[in-house]
């Protein structure tokens, strides 16, 4: 595990008590400068925007968790996702469903076919006549190709092969297609979503996501809400989750009721969030409190 | 049902209705010319000490979500989303205060992030639990005000 300057923040983690208590408001603004250095490899985390980004600069919620939420996630070994991610490599190569085959029959070794996979998602599907997420992607595999059942978007099954395969593509940088099929309208329909304010308690997403974050909201810090390390571990769930499953966490914390999992409201709010990243690198399996 | 039970739910029920309409409903709160309202929700002076819980409470007020407050140092975790609420008392007349619970929209204008805690005006899809409700009753923003009164 390698986090640089890690001695310094483990110092400045110390006097949180005592910061929290002399109300300092710009101790905790801001991303930390932690860099985060995964087997070696160095894993950018922030990014400039490209134009256009209502933000003005690009961070991964990583640069904004507690010192030892960000070990977690430097260090494959105490990863609490890699057990899934071993689980989906194994489910890679089972055969499943009536035409005899696997995942591995077609796509081989994962590690060259899905590079870059992760990345582009949300993509555009002529067939689908809309964007295809990971976990679409997957499932019209396992019915088309397959013939197998299709998974459940929340299934441990799901969430082990979305990390997997999301996996793939860790450190490069999330580029979506804008320009295909009727991708710019979804954009567009997740930014009014990002921007309308739901729920008992008035808020949008970027209310605070938008204009807070890196500010504490009692006990949490506030990130940009990127989406670039899903499926997350969150030690808040035990266990990983899916993009959709932390939309309707913060829609029931603002007392709004919730689209479903993979209606076309989230799949929209997905293409959006995501391109909002765009440039950002894939984590996949990161690490949340 | 025994007359007795009757006679308790008549009187439970007068209760009820004393409590509401002697409350001002959400639609009817009366702000004045500088967006002031100056009398009290319920006609009763709210209670400091249970203004102080709802502060505190995340199922309530849950003040502290955003603003830092120095009287609640025993709680460890204080938001930065807004400003600290210290002296709060000394720069707001306590009909603004009331206002800036009830409905912040009405001061900082439609951009402001702080919920209206006695307000209608909520947003899309409410969930079902907290259709029709306000965030806070008439007698807890009462509370909650008399409380920021402190603030000195």
């Amino acid at each position: 595990m390698q986090i640089k300057s890690a001695s310094r923040l483990v110092g400045r983690a110390l006097l949180l008590p005592t910061l929290a208590l002399s109300f300092s408001s710009v101790a905790f603004a801001g991303p930390d400068e932690n860099q985060l250095i995964i087997e070696g490899e160095t894993i950018s985390t922030d990014t400039k925007a490209a134009a256009g980004n209502p933000l003005p600069h690009l961070y991964s919620g990583w640069r904004f968790r507690s010192i030892e939420t960000q070990a977690l996630q430097a260090d494959d070994f105490e990863n609490p996702a890699f057990t899934a991610v071993d689980t989906g490599e194994e489910l890679w190569n089972t055969v499943d469903g009536s035409a005899g085959k696997s995942c591995s029959s077609c796509h081989n070794d994962a590690a060259e076919s899905m590079a870059g996979v992760r990345a582009k998602m949300p993509s555009w599907s002529d067939s689908l006549g809309k964007p295809h997420t990971m976990e679409t992607q997957i499932n019209a595999c396992r019915e088309e190709q397959m013939g197998a059942e299709k998974w459940k978007w929340e299934a441990q099954d799901m969430l082990a092969m979305t990390a997997y395969v999301g996996l793939q593509s860790r450190g490069m940088p999330v580029a979506l297609d804008l320009e295909k099929g009727e991708m710019q309208d979804w954009h567009d329909k997740g930014e009014d979503l990002y921007n309308t304010r739901v729920g008992q308690l008035n808020l949008s997403c970027a209310n605070c996501h938008g204009g807070n974050f890196g500010k504490m909201i009692r006990a949490d810090h506030l990130s940009q809400g990127q989406t670039n390390g899903f499926p997350v571990y969150r030690l808040k769930w035990g266990g990983l989750g899916s993009i959709h499953r932390r939309f309707k966490g913060c829609m029931d914390n603002i007392r709004a009721t919730p689209y479903k999992r993979g209606s076309d409201e989230f799949i929209a709010l997905e293409v959006y969030t995501a391109n909002r990243g765009q440039g950002l690198s894939v984590e996949t399996p990161s690490v949340r409190n | 049902m025994k007359p007795t039970k009757y006679l308790s739910l008549a009187i439970a029920l007068t209760m009820l209705s004393a409590v509401s309409v002697a409350d001002i409903s959400p639609d009817d709160v009366p702000f004045d010319g500088s967006m002031q309202v100056n009398e009290s929700l319920t006609g009763k002076a709210g209670d400091p000490t249970e203004g102080r819980k709802v502060f505190a409470n995340r199922k309530l007020g849950n003040c502290l979500a955003c603003h830092a407050a120095s009287d609640q140092s025993d709680q460890l975790f204080h938001g930065e989303v807004g400003p600290s609420l210290d002296g709060v008392a000394s720069r707001y007349p306590e009909g603004l205060l009331r206002t800036l619970v009830i409905n912040a929209k009405k001061v900082f204008s439609e951009r402001t992030v702080m919920p209206g805690f006695y307000s209608n005006e909520q947003g899309a899809r409410v969930a079902e639990k907290f259709k029709g409700k306000t965030i806070l009753t008439a007698q807890q923003v009462e509370d909650v005000v008399a409380y920021l009164t402190t603030f000195k």
